[in-house]
């Protein structure tokens, strides 16, 4: 049976591939290859952010009325997150290896535990709550995240 | 109430960094036991240097950073909820302490009253841990394999606890007990119990999670510690009368259980999709290619019973297991660990917007880098040291010498958080 969250599963793995070619990039010193991949991780994770921000997550507070709780935290991790991808622009424009290396390994075991805690707690809390009542949610989270 | 997805119920940074502070010494401690006891030390595991060395590690380095590690790790990875961890850490670290010197001191006197000093301290430590921990295990409403390795980990740690209370009983009283088949026993539980699973249930979040590789096949992940479980019952057996054919067996059969999750855990990494080459993997291989030695030197000693039959080779499986798989699976986790660690809690701190220095600015990569290089000489030097007792000096002091360069990597990590800390308030 396919859950409501399995294309936000899907796409957390989406993700770490362009995360995982960004950083191989750097590594390099390709500097070029690294801004175009960079460009696209970032995409897919600001893509990934505002599904959960503006679809899920609302769904899921009106269906529990748990405003305040996990998502909540998950708000505020994105908001980490996207501090740490700043970094790591700010570190390809100077073209410094090291600095961007460290923003990537902070971001990457960051985003690694922020998935884990959604995948295995929040997602299957949505999973149960949205059960038969999320109109048309499902599609709405396929089409965000369609990868192709 | 659903669990708080927050990091709010993660223990205070003291709490797991006093355990982890503290173990590197412990190790340093056994690394000058054997620089100072020398070849004679190694000859069988029995000699009181062995049994005081085995536990400086396994009870001092190895019980340390693995307690601490649990606090910060159980609310992360499964959403339990452990009960005040600043207050438990504060009473077990110090009770682990006292119990493991207390323990070593017994060893090396022999003297009785310390003995039951020791077993009291940690049922004191481990039973009060025990229980919070199983609380936060047990109610957790998440599921996973994870979970499933830690619960019988945690079984491992108590039946492990009860068994070397047994034994510090049996060998100060009058009573006749099965010290041998009971320290067997005992030794089972400690490393292929509560240490493995612990291990094992760690890996299955952070190898997938570090390096981007594929996850733990379902069979192994979910197999593995119900699979260690009904060995160490089987192994139990022994208590109460095995034939040796039947232990035989059993040993080989949970050697060759450890072997193949380090088997699959390298071949894993193998295809990790992340390439960056860090310090704590290299750290994690090391730990999972000794694992993979283990069966496999059991098996050579059946082969050539002349060498199998030498007190030493025990004391090359437990080299190998100590200081090879679990000194240094732990040594690199630190790694890992503790500069998250940093990082997670300074960015707390930090004001709307900014973000603290990253995690290769808490420890030097050269640093960790020249570490392994030591811990990696000193490992084979160890494992020689056991059949040629002129290395084992050399051996000690280079194991100590790593030991304490964790030791002080894991310091300057803290001074860094203390300097980075203070910039961020002054900033503010």
């Amino acid at each position: 049976m396919i859950a409501l969250t399995d294309p936000l599963r899907h796409h957390h793995q989406h993700c770490d591939e362009l995360f995982v070619a960004t950083e191989a990039a750097a590594a390099e010193g390709d500097w070029p290859a690294c801004q175009l991949l960079l460009t696209r991780f970032h995409g897919a994770i600001e893509d990934h952010f505002s599904s959960e921000e503006t679809l899920l997550f609302p769904a899921f507070e009106a269906a529990t009325g748990m405003a305040g709780g996990p998502t909540h935290m998950m708000r505020s991790e994105h908001a980490q997150m996207r501090g740490l991808l700043e970094q790591m622009q700010g570190a390809l424009t100077a073209q410094a290896g090291d600095a961007f290396a460290g923003a990537a390994e902070t971001l990457l075991v960051f985003m690694q535990q922020h998935n884990m805690k959604e995948e295995n707690i929040l997602y299957p809390m949505c999973d149960r709550s949205l059960a038969g009542q999320a109109d048309g949610l499902d599609e709405q989270l396929r089409e965000r995240l369609a990868t192709a | 109430m659903p669990p708080n997805l927050s990091f709010e119920q993660a223990p205070p940074i003291s709490a797991p960094y006093r355990f982890f502070l503290t173990a590197p010494w412990f190790g340093v401690a056994a690394g000058l036991l054997l620089a100072f006891m020398g070849g004679d030390l190694l000859a069988s595991r029995w000699t009181p240097g062995a049994l005081a060395g085995t536990h400086l590690l396994v009870a001092g380095f190895m019980l340390q950073s693995m307690c601490g590690a649990l606090l910060q790790f159980v609310p992360v990875a499964t959403g339990g909820n452990i009960w005040q961890p600043g207050r438990v850490a504060a009473w077990v670290h110090p009770l682990l302490i006292i119990a493991a010197i207390l323990l070593v001191a017994a060893f090396l006197t022999q003297h009785p009253a310390l003995f039951m000093a020791a077993a009291s301290g940690f049922v004191l430590a481990l039973g009060f841990y025990g229980v919070v921990v199983s609380i936060a295990l047990w109610r957790t409403p998440t599921l996973g394999a994870t979970l499933v390795a830690l619960r019988i980990a945690l079984i491992g740690l108590l039946v492990t606890l009860g068994l070397g209370v047994t034994l510090a009983y049996g060998l100060v009283s009058t009573t006749a007990l099965p010290l041998l088949a009971l320290t067997d026993v005992h030794a089972a539980w400690g490393l292929g119990g509560w240490s493995l699973l612990l291990l094992a249930g760690v890996a299955y979040f952070v190898v997938p999670m570090f390096q981007l590789t594929p996850a733990y096949p379902a069979w192994v992940a979910r197999g593995l510690p119900w699979l260690l479980l009904a060995l160490l019952l089987a192994w139990s057996l022994q208590l109460f009368g095995l034939p040796d054919g039947a232990r035989a067996v059993v040993w080989f059969c949970g050697l060759g259980t450890a072997g193949l999750f380090g088997a699959v855990t390298l071949t894993l990494q193998a295809r990790r999709r992340r390439k960056v080459r860090d310090t704590s993997l290299l750290f994690f291989r090391t730990a999972m290619a000794c694992l993979v030695a283990l069966p496999f030197s059991a098996l050579l000693f059946v082969a050539l019973p002349e060498i199998g039959a030498d007190p030493r080779a025990a004391v090359w499986l437990g080299v190998l297991a100590i200081v090879g798989v679990f000194v240094s699976a732990i040594n690199g986790m630190l790694y890992k660990i503790v500069p998250f660690l940093n990082w997670l809690h300074l960015q707390r701190l930090c004001p709307p917007n900014s973000l603290p220095p990253t995690m290769h600015q808490m420890i030097p990569e050269r640093a960790m880098r020249r570490q392994f290089y030591v811990h990696l000489a000193a490992l084979p030097l160890l494992l020689a040291a056991v059949w040629l007792p002129v290395l084992a000096r050399p051996a000690g002091l280079l194991f100590a010498l790593a030991a304490a360069w964790l030791g002080v990597n894991l310091a300057q990590a803290v001074g860094n958080y203390a300097r980075f800390k203070n910039r961020i308030r002054a900033a503010a």
